[in-house]
């Protein structure tokens, strides 16, 4: 029965399937985009492509084309022996793809979402982070954890929580936070290039959202370096420092701020450990005022640390108190009022921003 | 011992009368020899060099002051282990095994120099030289030795925090085993990781895990790459029966099942996890059965001969057939970690019985004097041997310095990118990982 329901899925995907750079080729006259999920989906074809050791282990990553479809058509492409599915026993499947790293292969788990990770998280934490350290440099473990994380839609409260701030808390393991194609591709590539444990933040609901992209950013080889924050929107007035989806959320907000004179400058994090704290801060020295802008739960979170790294580097430039802007400090409801309000808005950040810029409106 | 003699008779002239060497063999094995008598010197001189291609006729006066050497035979032995295997979906081994006087000796060796160890290390921790967690092997050492004996060192092992002789089984050295419990730079994490975290890469040692149960998932894992790497080699996962509960134990069988893994699960049964007795911790303590669709086998752990035939047996099986249980039947000496003191949960009589009637090392001096492999002064000496070694490396452990300063802020990462790390006083002790 499997045997034939593969078959005709190989026939319907030789009909699909074509490798996500050729297929823009077809639109070299138009300026070029391309979905997060197709940058995904390339970069780990061309990973691996380059690197015999690296293999997919995850639930549905396989014959189902992947749960958001990240993995479509690699098991086609590398067979059962690199796209592999696993049972749903997340502790299991992580601890076995960390011992898999302690030998030498390069494991690139999807967890469905990131809040099943909590299920393998002593592996995540204990297995592979600490590793490197307690044997002092002799396992090292190059893998890579990656999956959609943070809020969705409408999908409760055990399906939206984000865990940047929990994994960015453990020295040995780097997080990465893509916002747009350009960075989903190169931190990718760079995260499964990486020879330590990383885990890779994506967000559901950009996956299907398309951003332009440059020619060098389509390179097999292009890779973007881990602990780098990137201005997206250069500004004087006001420091906005945001990851993921709350950086869209952020350039939007910063718009309309400069419709009322206030020019914000845009920081897409992109690597929550490392943190890009020279970035932040030199920012928060030119404008002097920074809203912090989050998705989690506020307690303990990613603007938290921000906030007091630029307290302890650059008090004297501060104009004015750090704002921070995260998700409401209560489990994400269903209701779609309720949940409008558990996550921030673009008219929050707008207003954070204002406030942080009280003292001079120019 | 018949075996050997009738050899010995059957290539040699007799120069004494059968039955009158036949009685000084029996009377060697059990008092020590007597005073130089140079018959006597003459037939072990002869006696020691039959297997060898050696000359017969020795004179009289070398003959003397010959002193025999520790066998280095590797004439095959044959013997029975002391209990049949116990089979779950598969078919029992044969308890006959193959082993020489060279591997009987060896084993003695290892097990001696580990139960020394352990020993010594009991003693540094009240000495409070070690500090922090100390979990002590002592009793087990036939499973680490057999096991090795069963494996090269392109197959895997990992095991959790009694980790210290299996350490020693895949080639570490004392001074690294001492130096690592008292936080010193030789130590073989150099000093960063403590009792719990030893590793040996290049042996394919893995460590050394805190966390009950996960080295099993983890074990599966290594196996996992051995076959995606097609090396041709198996993992052994060690857990206790403590950690046989664990749900990823399961979760890792099944894939380990469903991908046809070759990962050999081995139970190392002491009867106690911590403090809770096997049967207050599990429905079913037949671990060897808990595999339910894999196989497994119930192994005598006291007994290095059976745990070399079965670690022989499952690796075969595994390579071919995926993965399968081993439950090994030992028993630990010492309590849980040195803050137990493992008497509340056991009886004084059921530490002493064990010794007396199961104990691994005593089990192949035994067989050893039996078959006049050696004589009980010889191992003797090899315990006094290997007893100066064990203090020569804690001397040596003992002057070893502390890791630096700067050690606190290495191997965080393979790939620290130049990037800032802070101690507890971050205006105070930043540091810049390589």
């Amino acid at each position: 029965m499997l045997g034939i329901a593969r078959q005709k899925m190989l026939e319907q995907s030789s009909k699909k399937i074509r490798p996500a750079v050729s297929m823009l080729r077809n639109y070299s006259s138009a300026a070029k985009e391309m979905t997060v999920r197709t940058a995904l989906n390339s970069a780990l074809d061309e990973e691996m492509s380059a690197d015999s050791k690296v293999f997919l282990m995850g639930e549905e990553v396989g014959e189902y084309q992947g749960a958001y479809k990240i993995t479509k058509g690699l098991l086609d492409k590398y067979g059962p022996e690199r796209v592999l599915d696993t049972p749903i026993t997340e502790a299991g499947f992580t601890g076995i793809a960390v011992g898999a790293a302690y030998y030498g292969l390069k494991p690139v788990v999807e967890f469905m979402t990131f809040n099943f990770s909590m299920q393998a998280i002593d592996h995540i934490i204990n297995s592979a982070a600490k590793s490197n350290y307690m044997s002092a440099g002799q396992i090292s473990v190059p893998i890579v954890f990656r999956g959609p994380n943070g809020a969705a839609a409408g999908v409760g409260a055990q399906h939206s929580q984000c865990y940047a701030a929990w994994y960015a808390t453990c020295p040995g393991l780097k997080v990465l936070t893509p916002y747009n194609s350009e960075d989903a591709r190169g931190l990718l590539k760079a995260a499964i290039r990486d020879p330590d444990p990383v885990v890779f933040l994506e967000n559901e609901l950009l996956y299907g959202e398309s951003f332009p992209i440059s020619d060098e950013v389509l390179d097999s080889s292009f890779c973007l370096p881990i602990g780098k924050a990137k201005i997206e929107r250069k500004g004087k007035h006001v420091t906005i420092a945001a990851y993921s989806k709350m950086v869209g959320y952020s350039l939007k907000a910063a718009e309309i701020l400069e419709k009322d004179g206030i020019d914000a400058e845009v920081i897409n994090l992109r690597s929550i450990r490392p943190l890009d704290r020279s970035t932040i801060n030199d920012s928060v020295r030119k404008t002097n005022r920074l809203v912090t802008v989050e998705e989690a739960f506020p307690q303990h979170g990613v603007g938290a640390e921000i906030c007091a790294c630029v307290v302890e580097e650059s008090f004297a430039y501060l104009d004015a108190p750090v704002e921070r802007i995260a998700g409401a400090d209560v489990p994400m409801p269903y209701a779609a009022n309720l949940e409008r309000m558990a996550v921030p808005q673009v008219e929050d950040i707008v207003r954070a921003a204002k406030r942080a810029c009280y003292r001079s409106v120019p | 011992m018949p075996t050997l003699l009738s050899a010995w008779f059957n290539s040699h002239q007799p120069n004494l009368h059968p039955p009158s060497f036949y009685s000084l063999s029996l009377f060697r094995s059990s008092h020590p020899p007597p005073s130089p008598n140079p018959t006597l010197a003459m037939a072990l001189s002869r006696f020691a060099s039959s297997s060898r291609s050696g000359s017969l006729l020795k004179p009289l006066s070398s003959a003397i002051s010959l002193r025999r050497p520790i066998s280095t035979d590797t004439t095959p032995i044959t013997l029975e282990t002391s209990v049949p295997f116990t089979a779950h979906q598969c078919e029992a081994p044969s308890r006959t095994v193959q082993t020489s006087a060279n591997e009987l000796l060896t084993f003695f060796r290892d097990m001696a120099l580990m139960r020394r160890m352990e020993i010594a290390a009991d003693s540094l921790y009240k000495a409070k030289l070690i500090r922090g967690f100390c979990h002590l092997y002592d009793g087990q050492e036939a499973v680490a030795v057999g096991m090795e004996a069963a494996l090269t060192k392109k197959d895997c092992i990992i095991t959790a925090y009694r980790d210290h002789c299996t350490f020693m089984a895949r080639g570490g050295t004392l001074l690294e085993v001492f130096a690592e419990l008292m936080g010193r730079q030789a130590g073989c994490s150099r000093g960063k990781g403590g009792s719990m975290h030893f590793y040996k890469k290049d042996s394919n040692f893995y460590g050394g895990h805190g966390i009950v149960g996960a080295q099993v998932p983890l074990g599966c894992g290594l196996a996992f790459a051995q076959k995606y790497s097609k090396d041709e080699a198996v993992t052994f996962a060690l857990y206790g029966d403590g950690a046989a509960n664990q749900g990823q134990l399961f979760e890792a069988l099944n894939i380990s099942a469903l991908w046809d893994l070759p990962a050999i699960l081995v139970c190392e049964n002491n009867h106690y996890g911590m403090g809770t007795a096997e049967w207050r911790a599990a429905k079913s303590p037949a671990y060897y059965k808990r595999g339910d669709y894999s196989p497994g086998l119930k192994v005598d752990g006291m007994d290095v001969l059976a745990v070399k035939q079965a670690c022989t047996f499952a690796k075969e099986h595994a390579l071919k057939n995926g993965p399968i249980i081993l439950e090994m039947d030992t028993y630990r000496y010492h309590g849980h970690s040195m803050s137990d003191p493992g008497s509340t949960y056991r009886t004084r009589d059921e530490i002493t019985g064990v010794r007396q009637e199961r104990d691994p090392i005593e089990r192949i001096r035994k067989l050893i004097l039996s078959h006049d492999l050696a004589t009980e002064k010889e191992l003797k000496d090899i315990e006094k041997e290997v007893r100066k070694e064990v203090d020569d490396a804690i001397a040596q452990a003992k002057e070893n310095p502390v890791p630096e300063s700067s050690e606190l802020f290495t191997n965080v990462y393979a790939k620290g990118l130049g990037v800032e790390s802070f101690g507890a006083d971050r205006k105070e002790v930043r540091a810049t990982l390589p």
